[in-house]
């Protein structure tokens, strides 16, 4: 893809989307897994390693898909696929857990079992979105640097946004699964909005 | 000079008079200080923070209860007067579990902490002891119960005190956690909860309650600012059957300071919330963000 200034900002815009929903799903994450596994700290320790470690994951993958040729149709898939992947922490929470609180007494590993069948594989993805977006970005050497620095400032802000708006404000004025549809609907739109756009600019070409 | 004598002298006069901090940490959760002064020692969680005293006791011997709000607790006993499978969520300093287990020594107590630090200190510094019949269980409250429910035990006798001054557990204040601890409860058995009579989370606190118990006395005193809910699955006691409660176990509760004679026209089951307010449940639970506003 040659990448024109508005191809960049859509990237951009992508990226601060993926870092916002990473975590207000987070925050929601110990919430999540409280009736089950109560409210200590290692609640909170298996989401935040958990997460951690998808993350880094993805971080590989995305880098490795992000090799030769990228593919906005391919980046476009990964919102779509995350917000999908998404769906069980809002339908099967529940179902998932009950097992789990049935088959391991410590809620230190019942928590951290948990949160891999609920928060891994759409945080995976989710990582993936990060180097890809670089990959999307880079144009050449000289700026490979400055356009990380540019991907990893507004994803972060996305994510501190995602933090603040949710631990403040959104448990105030919704329900959980409210939230996290919102999350899921926000990947969504962003996934179909960069597919059209690509199948757009291919056939003006 | 002899000014200054007489002020030295007067601060050497008063320094009994200031607390004394006799133990401190940091625990996972939370700072634990115990503080002396004025004939009593006092649990306190995050001072810090301008946090009240979870707990005192007397240091002269003394059985007196010193706060309102225990004492209120044991109104439980208007309305299951022989408790003999008890469970108490958030040990504290232990008194609540250390009186109970001196009024009925046969009944079997479970309590529920969820910071081992804490439990380590009531036995220090305030006399708490674990007996085959009273056992501390380091676990959240939630999960303790859910377990139990599991297994089917039922208690008759469930005091809720978990919250900290400043700190609500969110989850434990839901409608779900509520019908867990309603599939614990025996069916004569009674709930007492310990909480807070302020601002808008009352009216959601009342709610979520009324929505799983129906019918609950609420018993508040102008010198606490705690509230007491007290409910049970069958229809609550008349005054008249609480009065003749009250005066069969006055006897024993004297000796803990509690004028238990004059509870049982304290508890009212009128309901003074605005019902419209949203019934708390695992899906809205911003307890902590209500309390505030």
């Amino acid at each position: 893809m040659h990448s024109t200034r508005l191809q960049k900002k859509i990237v951009i815009a992508a990226a601060f989307v993926s870092g916002f929903c990473i975590m207000a799903i987070e925050m929601l994450g110990a919430r999540i897994m409280s009736p089950y596994f109560g409210g200590s700290l290692s609640v909170w320790g298996s989401v935040l390693t958990i997460f951690m470690l998808a993350l880094s994951c993805g971080y590989l993958i995305g880098g490795r898909l992000s090799e030769g040729q990228p593919k906005p149709k391919t980046y476009s898939l990964f919102f779509i696929a995350a917000a999908v992947a998404s769906l069980p922490i809002v339908f099967f929470a529940d179902g998932i857990m009950q097992p789990i609180f049935m088959a391991i007494e410590d809620p230190r590993y019942g928590s951290l079992i948990a949160s891999v069948f609920l928060f891994f594989i759409p945080t995976t993805i989710l990582g993936m979105i990060s180097p890809y977006s670089i990959r999307l970005l880079v144009e050449h050497e000289d700026h490979s640097g400055k356009m990380a620095g540019q991907l990893f400032f507004v994803s972060t802000f996305g994510s501190a946004l995602g933090t603040l708006g949710t631990a403040f404000y959104f448990v105030l004025w919704f329900d959980v699964n409210e939230i996290l549809f919102g999350t899921i609907l926000a990947l969504l739109f962003v996934g179909v909005a960069i597919f059209t756009f690509d199948l757009a600019a291919r056939r003006s070409q | 000079m002899k000014q200054i004598l007489i002020l030295l002298f007067g601060l050497a006069l008063l320094r009994p008079l200031c607390a004394q901090t006799i133990h401190e940490e940091r625990s996972v959760y939370r700072d634990i200080t115990v503080t002396e002064r004025f004939g009593r020692r006092c649990l306190l969680f995050n001072v810090h923070r301008g946090d009240r005293n979870q707990t005192c006791i007397f240091t002269d011997g003394s059985r007196r209860l010193v706060f309102d709000y225990t004492k209120m607790s044991f109104a439980g006993l208007l309305l299951k007067p022989d408790p003999k499978r008890v469970l108490i969520a958030g040990l504290g300093g232990g008194t609540i579990p250390l009186v109970l287990s001196e009024l009925f020594p046969d009944a079997s107590i479970d309590v529920i902490e969820i910071d081992e630090s804490v439990a380590r200190v009531a036995k220090d510094f305030f006399f708490f002891k674990q007996t085959d019949l009273m056992r501390v269980h380091i676990n959240d409250a939630r999960v303790f119960i859910k377990r139990a429910a599991l297994k089917e035990e039922k208690y008759d006798y469930i005091v809720l005190d978990a919250f900290s001054g400043d700190y609500i557990p969110e989850h434990m204040l839901t409608q779900e956690f509520l019908e867990e601890v309603k599939q614990v409860l025996a069916p004569d058995g009674v709930v007492v909860a310990n909480t807070f009579s302020t601002s808008r989370f009352y009216d959601h606190e009342s709610v979520t309650y009324q929505r799983v118990f129906g019918e609950f006395y609420n018993f508040k005193l102008p010198t606490s600012g705690n509230r007491i809910i007290l409910t049970q699955l069958k229809s609550l006691p008349s005054p008249g059957v609480m009065a003749e409660r009250a005066a069969q176990l006055t006897p024993q509760l004297r000796e803990y300071g509690i004028p238990f004679l004059s509870y049982p026209e304290k508890l009212s089951a009128e309901v003074d919330w605005d019902m419209s307010r949203r019934v708390l449940t695992d899906q809205y639970s911003p307890s902590n963000l209500l309390r505030d506003n």
